[in-house]
């Protein structure tokens, strides 16, 4: 269906470890190419490789084997320093734990990736940074630190960061794992909403409802990739949220800690 | 990253942990006063010394017998000087234009319900000028007329303790039961650092203390003046031979010591460089231990940051981003520590000056030297803690909790 080149592409991808005197093959050889503007979740039991997947993608880990090409660069030979640049410069990630720097109000979380990129000035950081709330709608909370937000916010603060360095990819891992079923519906209308705005993202997830608001899920099992399917049927993620049940008498009900 | 960058999350870490980095700075700031105040206490005490020996007189030169040291222990000296060395010296040197023998007992000087405890010190009338006294009423002792005779020229401070409404001259004081009259006092020297107040003296012709006090022949030290300035090689050399000459001498070493002014000021100073070289290393000991403790809570807040380490890897920070990140924050704590290290070292040092009346000197040079030991010190113990932070795993740091 496309003609383009593709952003991300994995070419027989091998992942082991050594673990005591035995090897685990985490990835046994798995290919597959990412498009400009696709939302892929990647599905997969634990064990099943997609955390070691994440990890390459996200320039964090190198494969043992195989070639990963991110937005036409080769990455599986690069240097610690260069991996870092990558990921400063081409890559977004939200992380299921939302990973925000207490005592650090929104705003500064959100600057926080464009503080390594020494091309950016402080005005421009902040400006961006405003922009890239509003997109998740905080923008009046960019003052409010992690521990005043609930736990909703606080992934949108995080998909902020995420985006403010305006990524090639966005890669999510367990995006919505720690949230409650309103409150994923919410940050999966924020995703959808970015990928109609042209964005391309990549979401690890195990539960398969979440798949169905993609428009591919690629779904790997024992280190092999197992399917790779388009989803015909896209979930619209406000038309699910509105169809829930209302919310209890609670209003509140979301773990809204970090650490 | 820019510097300015840098310092802010640095300072912000630091204040996130009040406490912790109180304790860390104070361990810097102990160290550092220390230094500061003990190399102060150091510099004064050697410029003092060198203020009192250069107001004794330029030309002074002192003659002490060749006390042998073995292991740090003074052996018994094999020659003593005498009576008649002192007139060996006064008849036969050129350079030299006076001479006087110094001998002393310690004890109190007595009038009525007064008492002085002041030092009697025998010394010819020639001691005057050779220590740049003068009289102010009265008369100095003669040598001739005066040999053995129960007379004293006293200082202002004893004629303050014994004669604190009366003339002194022509009245008796009592010295260890032995009755001596006044009949001269001095002019007022002032005081001079550590408490040696120059004008708490009690001068009597050395044959009087020698014979009626002590009952000894022995001389401990001869004091003599040169006729000038850059006489003092020659005249120190001329004694020197005048006292081998009387005594025969032939081994090869010299049977006493002869001290300009100059290398007295150098051997008493020098024994102060010791000290204070032994003082600042202890102090400087103290800035090591506060170095470590630097060192231990960059661990610390390390291990405690794992998480923090592994997010700002993920979303891009190089190794070099995170050791400045931490090397900062040691380099700030040390730097702290270090001014106001510096600024307490500095108010120690002025307290103890006025409140003790020592002489201190605090010296710029201890206090940049401290401030860059200080800036050293950060980046030294924070090297270890900051590199460990540097080389961490992204993945697996994101993973700790």
């Amino acid at each position: 269906m496309q003609t383009e080149q593709p952003i991300l592409s994995v070419q027989n991808l091998r992942r082991d470890f050594k673990m005591g005197d035995e090897i685990v093959h985490a990835l046994r050889g798995v290919s597959f190419d990412i498009y400009p503007g696709e939302f892929v979740t990647i599905m997969g039991t634990s064990g099943s490789g997609k955390s070691t997947m994440l990890n390459i993608l996200g320039c964090m880990d190198r494969p043992t084997s195989g070639h990963y090409i991110l937005d036409g660069q080769h990455t599986e030979t690069l240097k610690r320093d260069a991996l870092a640049r990558i990921r400063s410069q081409k890559l977004g990630f939200v992380f299921q734990s939302y990973n925000l720097l207490s005592r650090t109000t929104a705003i500064e979380n959100v600057e926080l990736p464009l503080l390594y990129n020494s091309k950016i000035s402080a005005e421009e950081r902040h400006h961006r940074a405003i922009e890239a709330l509003k997109m998740v709608g905080l923008e009046s909370r960019m003052n409010h630190l992690p521990n005043q937000l609930s736990g909703g916010q606080q992934q949108r603060v995080a998909i902020a960061r995420a985006l403010v360095n305006d990524p090639v990819i966005i890669l999510a891992d367990e995006a919505t794992g720690n949230l409650d079923t309103r409150t994923s519906y919410e940050i999966m209308m924020i995703f959808q909403e970015l990928h109609r705005q042209g964005k391309t993202i990549a979401f690890v997830t195990h539960e398969p409802d979440i798949a169905t608001f993609s428009g591919r899920t690629v779904t790997l099992r024992d280190g092999l990739l197992k399917k790779d399917v388009i989803n015909e049927k896209v979930q619209d993620a406000k038309v699910a949220f509105e169809m829930l049940p209302p919310p209890e008498t609670f209003e509140d009900d979301e773990e809204g800690e970090v650490e | 990253m820019n510097p300015f960058t840098l310092a802010k999350i640095a300072l912000r870490a630091l204040l996130r942990n009040r406490m912790r980095t109180f304790l860390s700075v104070l361990g810097i700031v102990i160290g550092v006063a220390a230094v500061i105040t003990m190399v102060a206490m150091g510099e004064g005490s050697k410029k003092s010394i060198k203020e009192q020996m250069t107001a004794m007189g330029t030309n002074a030169i002192t003659i002490m017998p060749n006390q042998s040291r073995r292991g740090g222990v003074q052996t018994e000296s094999t020659e003593t000087l005498e009576e008649e060395d002192v007139i060996a010296i006064r008849e036969n040197a050129n350079y030299i234009n006076g001479v006087s023998p110094m001998v002393t007992v310690g004890g109190q000087a007595i009038v009525g319900n007064n008492n002085s405890p002041t030092t009697l010190s025998g010394v010819s009338a020639d001691y005057l000028k050779i220590r740049n006294y003068e009289i102010q009423d009265g008369v100095m002792f003669d040598d001739e007329t005066d040999r053995m005779a129960k007379v004293c020229v006293i200082g202002q401070t004893v004629v303050k303790n014994l004669f604190p409404d009366t003339d002194p001259i022509g009245k008796t004081i009592r010295y260890k039961s032995i009755p001596l009259k006044v009949i001269g006092t001095l002019k007022t020297k002032g005081s001079g650092d550590f408490g040696q107040d120059q004008d708490d003296v009690i001068f009597t012709p050395y044959q009087t203390v020698m014979r009626r006090f002590s009952a000894t022949t022995n001389i401990r030290q001869i004091y003599a003046n040169s006729i000038g300035e850059g006489y003092a090689a020659k005249a120190t050399e001329e004694i020197m031979t005048i006292l081998k000459e009387r005594r025969n001498w032939t081994k090869p070493t010299d049977p006493f010591r002869v001290f300009t002014q100059e290398e007295m000021i150098q051997m008493v100073t020098s024994t102060s460089d010791m000290l204070s070289l032994v003082l600042t290393a202890i102090a400087g000991i103290s800035l090591f231990v506060g170095g470590i403790g630097i060192m231990n809570i960059m661990y610390v807040s390390v291990t405690e940051r794992t998480k923090e380490i592994g997010l700002r890897m993920a979303i891009g920070a190089r190794g070099r981003d995170i050791l400045l990140q931490f090397l900062f924050e040691s380099v700030i704590i040390s730097l702290l520590g270090g001014a106001i290290g510096i600024a307490l070292g500095i108010a120690a040092s002025e307290t103890v000056k006025i409140a003790m009346n020592w002489p201190m000197s605090v010296s710029v040079t201890s206090v940049i030297v401290s401030f860059g030991v200080c800036f050293a010190t950060g980046v030294f113990f924070g090297w270890y803690p900051a590199r460990k932070a540097s080389r961490l795993d992204p993945i697996e740091a994101l993973r700790f909790e």
